[in-house]
C-alpha cells in the first residue's frame, strides 16, 4: 500500500498543529461557533447527541495491520473501547472529548493517517472497489488512481469551502461494487489499446433527492482526469446553490441546467485540460502504482474447500458467504462480518477484535485490511490452505458471524442514538430484525438480499439501493418507518420504491418478515434472487399481503 | 470597516478606500427551477438605483463595486486618482468575461464575500488569474480570516482586508500553514513534478 513520503507526512503533521491552533481559538472565543464549524467539520469532528464524534480517513478503504492497532489503542485511551465502520468505508468515534481531538489526530499522524475532509463541505473520503487488486473480473486496479486523487483533493485550495459535501468514487472491474453512479463523480476505468482511461459519471447520489448519476464524458485520456474533474468542481462551486443545503449537491445544479448545458459550461473551462498545471504525466502514475503492485503470491493449486470440510456444515457455509474468488489461485478474498449478534451495532468492532483482526492480517494477508462500504472487513490475500486456520481464529474472536450478502447483514448508520440530524433511531431496527432470524437455514434459504437502514433523508445507510430500504421519518414528533423495495446498487443500480404508509417501531420487524415470506412463497424457484423476483412481480404483492392485514 | 491588510506577506498601511454599498432589505423571490446566481445570506445587494444615489467619497484612491463604476465611469474617473473595482462572490464571471474589460488598467481588483464558507471566491480568483490574465493585486475583502489565508494566496490572491476585530498579525501566520500542497495552482508546478518524491 502506499508509504507516506515527507510531504505527505508534513502536510499531516502541519494539519496537527493547525487544528490545534483552531481548536484553542475556539476554547478562547477567538473564533465564533459559526466560524469554528467548517473548520472542525473539515476534520471529521462533528458535535453529536451525546458528545463530539471524530470520524477518521481510511482512504479508499485500506488500511496496515500498525493502523488498525492505532485505531483499537485510540479506541481504548479515548474513546469506550470500540469503533464505527461507517459507509464511506471510514472509521468513527462516538465519545472522544473536544480537548483530546488533537492528541488523537497526533496518534494517527503518526501512523500515516488523518481526518482530513472526511466531513464538510469537500471532497471527501475517495472510495473505491474493497476487492481492487485481486478480484478476478478486475480491469484496472483503481487503487492508484484513488491515491492519486486524495493527493489531488487534499487541501484542495479552490474547493475547500464548496456548496457541499462531494463524493468521488472509482471502480475498474467488469461489475461495478464502488457505487459510481450514485456518488458526485463516478469514475469507471477502462483500458484501451493499452491506454487508460475514464468514463465520468456525474450528478448521482442518495439523500434527500436520489438520482443516478448520469454519464458526461466517454473515454477521457487518464492524463486528464484531474483538470476534468477540477472543472466539473469549479463550475460547482460557481453555480450550484448555497442558498438552501438540500438543494445544494451538484446532482440538483446538473438537473436543472440539464446535462448538455452543464457540460457545455464545464468544457467551456476545462479547454481540452492542455493548459492544465494538473496533467498527470507517466512518471506520477508510475510513481503511484508501485505502491500497489501484487504482492509475491506463491504458486499454489487450488483447493476443493467445499469437499474437504464437507462434514462441517457451519464452515462450509461461511466459506460460500464469506469468500470470494481471487484473481491469484489458490488463494481467496475473505470478508468479515461486522454484522450480528455478537457487534453492538452493524459496523461497530470492539478494540480487542481490531488487535485480531491486525494479528489474522498480520499471520495470513501481508498486513494489509480494506474496510467496506457494506460496513465490513476484508482480508483481501489469504491463501485456501490457511482458510480453516483463519477461520477458527475468527470463531475464538467472535468474527465469522457468516452472512456476507445476507439479509442480517444491515448496512444501517447511526441514526438517532448517535446523530443529531437523524429522524428516528436505526440501530434498534437494525437489531430487532436480526432477532427475527435465530434460524440460520431461513436465512440461507433467502439468499443474497440487501436491507439498508438510514435514521433519515440524509440516506448515511444508503437506504434507497438497498433491496429494502428502511428510513427513519418524522410523523408530529414521533419516530416512524418507511419502507422501500427494490432497490439495488451496482452496474444496474436502481432506487427503492415506496410501499406504502410507514410504519411503527414495533411493527417494522413483523413487515419486514412478511415480505421476505412473500418472496419464499412467489419466487420461481431458489435461484430467483430477491430482486429478480421483485423486478419480475412488481411492487403490488407485497403491497397487498402487506397493508391487507395490517388494515 | 477594517483596515488592517496584508499585501504580499506583509501587514501594511491600507490607503483604499473601500466602498461597500449598505442596501435596505427586500423581499428576493425566487422563481422554483430557474437557475440564478445564488447568495449565501440571501441578503439583497444593490440595483442600479441603489448604485445612482451613491455619494462618492472625496478620498484619492478607492475599492468600488463593479456594477458603479460601469454605470457611472466618466465621474469616477474624472474623480479619482486610483480606482479599484470589486465584485461580489455572486457575480458572474461569464458575465465579467463578456465585458472585455482590460483589467489591468486597475490596480486592484477585489472580490468580496459576506460569509467566511462562501468558497466560491477561490474559483473566481483562479479564474480571473488564469482566464482572465490579471496581473495586479487580487484582494480578498469580507468575512476574511486567518483559516482562508493559505487557500487564498494559492487561488491567486495577494492581499487580504482582515476582518474587523480579528487580529492581522495572527492571521499572517495562516499564510504559512502548510510548507508544501499536492496539487498545482496557477503558476506553480504539482508536488510529483518538483522530484521532492521518494
Ligand atoms: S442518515 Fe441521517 S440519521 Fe443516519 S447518520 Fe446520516 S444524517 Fe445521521
Amino acid at each position: 500500500m502506499y508509504k507516506y513520503n515527507q510531504i505527505d507526512q508534513n502536510i499531516v503533521n502541519e494539519r496537527v498543529a493547525q487544528y490545534q491552533d483552531q481548536l484553542n481559538r475556539f476554547l478562547k472565543k477567538e473564533l465564533t461557533d459559526e466560524e469554528f464549524r467548517p473548520l472542525r467539520l473539515q476534520n471529521g469532528l462533528y458535535i453529536q447527541r451525546h458528545a463530539p464524534m471524530l470520524r477518521v480517513a481510511i482512504p479508499y478503504g485500506l488500511l496496515s495491520s500498525v493502523q488498525l492497532r492505532t485505531l483499537a489503542d485510540i479506541a481504548d485511551d479515548f474513546d469506550r473501547g470500540y469503533g464505527h465502520f461507517s459507509t464511506r468505508q471510514n472509521i468513527q468515534y462516538n465519545w472522544p472529548k473536544l480537548e483530546d481531538t488533537p492528541k488523537i489526530l497526533k496518534k494517527l499522524a503518526d501512523v500515516e493517517m488523518h481526518a482530513i475532509q472526511t466531513s464538510g463541505n469537500c471532497i471527501r473520503n475517495i472510495t473505491t472497489d474493497p476487492f481492487a487488486g485481486v478480484s478476478p473480473d478486475e480491469v484496472i486496479d483503481t487503487r492508484y488512481i484513488a491515491e492519486i486523487l486524495r493527493q489531488w483533493s487534499t487541501f484542495h485550495p479552490e474547493f475547500a469551502l464548496l456548496p457541499r459535501k462531494f463524493k468521488i468514487s472509482i471502480s475498474g472491474s467488469k461489475s461495478d461494487r464502488a457505487l459510481i453512479k450514485t456518488h458526485d463523480i463516478g469514475l469507471e476505468l477502462i483500458e484501451k489499446n493499452q491506454d487508460l482511461y475514464a468514463n465520468i459519471y456525474v450528478g448521482g447520489g442518495l439523500g434527500r433527492t436520489p438520482m443516478i448519476g448520469v454519464l458526461m464524458k466517454e473515454l477521457l485520456p487518464i492524463k486528464h482526469l484531474l483538470s476534468y474533474c477540477e472543472s466539473i468542481i469549479r463550475i460547482y462551486n460557481l453555480y450550484g446553490r448555497r442558498d438552501n443545503m438540500y438543494k445544494a449537491r451538484i446532482k440538483i445544479l446538473v438537473k436543472s441546467l440539464g446535462i448538455n448545458d452543464f457540460k457545455r459550461q464545464v468544457e467551456a473551462d476545462w479547454d481540452n485540460g492542455n493548459a492544465s498545471p494538473n496533467m498527470l504525466d507517466d512518471n506520477e502514475i508510475k510513481r503511484v502504482k508501485v505502491f500497489f503492485t501484487s504482492p509475491d503470491y506463491e504458486i499454489l493449486e487450488s483447493q476443493e474447500l467445499e469437499n474437504l470440510y464437507s462434514d462441517n456444515k457451519s464452515f462450509v457455509n461461511w466459506l460460500k458467504r464469506n469468500t470470494r474468488p481471487h484473481k491469484q489461485l489458490g488463494y481467496r478474498s475473505v470478508t468479515i462480518s461486522l454484522k450480528g449478534k455478537y457487534q453492538s451495532a452493524p459496523g461497530d468492532i470492539l478494540s480487542n477484535q481490531m488487535r485480531a483482526v491486525a494479528d489474522l492480517a498480520d499471520q495470513f494477508s501481508y498486513g494489509e485490511i480494506r474496510s467496506t462500504h457494506e460496513q465490513n472487513l476484508v482480508l483481501a490475500d489469504v491463501k485456501e490452505t490457511k482458510i480453516y486456520e483463519l477461520y477458527e481464529s475468527l470463531i475464538t474472536n467472535n468474527l465469522a458471524e457468516a452472512n456476507i450478502g445476507l439479509v442480517t447483514d444491515i448496512i444501517c448508520c447511526p441514526g438517532g442514538d448517535f446523530c443529531s440530524l437523524a429522524n428516528a433511531k436505526s440501530i434498534p431496527i437494525a437489531k430487532n430484525i436480526e432477532n427475527l432470524f435465530d434460524d440460520y437455514d431461513y436465512i440461507y434459504d433467502l439468499g443474497s438480499i440487501s436491507l439498508n437502514i438510514s435514521g433519515c433523508m440524509n440516506a448515511c445507510g444508503h437506504h434507497h439501493v438497498g433491496n429494502i430500504g428502511i428510513l427513519g421519518v418524522d410523523k408530529d414528533g414521533s419516530e416512524w418507518y418507511q419502507i422501500t423495495l427494490g432497490g439495488q446498487q451496482g452496474n444496474e443500480a436502481s432506487l427503492g420504491k415506496v410501499i406504502g404508509p410507514s410504519f411503527s417501531e414495533e411493527q417494522v420487524p413483523g413487515v419486514v418478515k412478511k415480505i421476505l415470506d412473500t418472496y419464499l412463497s412467489l419466487r420461481n424457484d431458489d435461484s430467483e434472487l430477491f430482486i429478480d423476483c421483485f423486478t419480475r412481480i412488481g411492487i403490488d404483492p407485497f403491497k397487498q399481503i402487506i397493508y391487507q392485514e395490517e388494515a | 470597516m477594517s483596515n488592517q491588510l496584508i499585501l504580499n506577506k506583509k501587514i501594511v498601511n491600507n490607503d483604499w478606500v473601500f466602498l461597500l454599498p449598505v442596501i435596505e432589505q427586500k423581499e428576493v423571490k425566487k422563481q422554483a427551477g430557474k437557475v440564478v446566481m445564488f447568495k449565501v445570506t440571501g441578503e439583497n445587494f444593490p440595483e442600479d438605483d441603489d448604485l445612482n444615489k451613491i455619494k462618492l467619497p472625496d478620498v484619492s484612491k478607492i475599492l468600488l463595486p463593479l456594477k458603479l463604476y460601469l454605470l457611472r465611469k466618466d465621474e469616477i474617473e474624472k474623480k479619482y486618482s486610483e480606482v479599484g473595482l470589486w465584485l461580489y462572490s455572486h457575480e458572474d464571471f461569464q458575465w465579467l468575461s463578456n465585458l472585455n474589460l482590460d483589467l489591468n488598467k486597475f490596480s486592484v481588483i477585489g472580490i468580496y464575500i459576506e460569509k467566511f464558507a462562501d468558497g466560491r471566491i477561490y474559483s473566481l480568483g483562479n479564474l480571473i488569474r488564469r482566464k482572465l490574465k490579471f496581473k495586479n493585486d487580487l484582494r480578498a475583502l469580507g468575512d476574511i480570516l486567518k483559516d482562508q489565508l493559505f487557500f487564498l494566496d494559492r487561488s491567486g490572491f495577494s492581499s487580504f482586508l482582515i476582518k474587523e476585530g480579528r487580529s492581522a498579525e495572527e492571521a499572517i501566520k495562516g499564510l504559512s500553514d502548510f510548507s508544501h500542497s499536492y496539487q498545482a495552482t496557477l503558476d506553480e508546478i504539482p508536488s510529483w513534478r518538483k522530484n521532492l518524491n521518494g
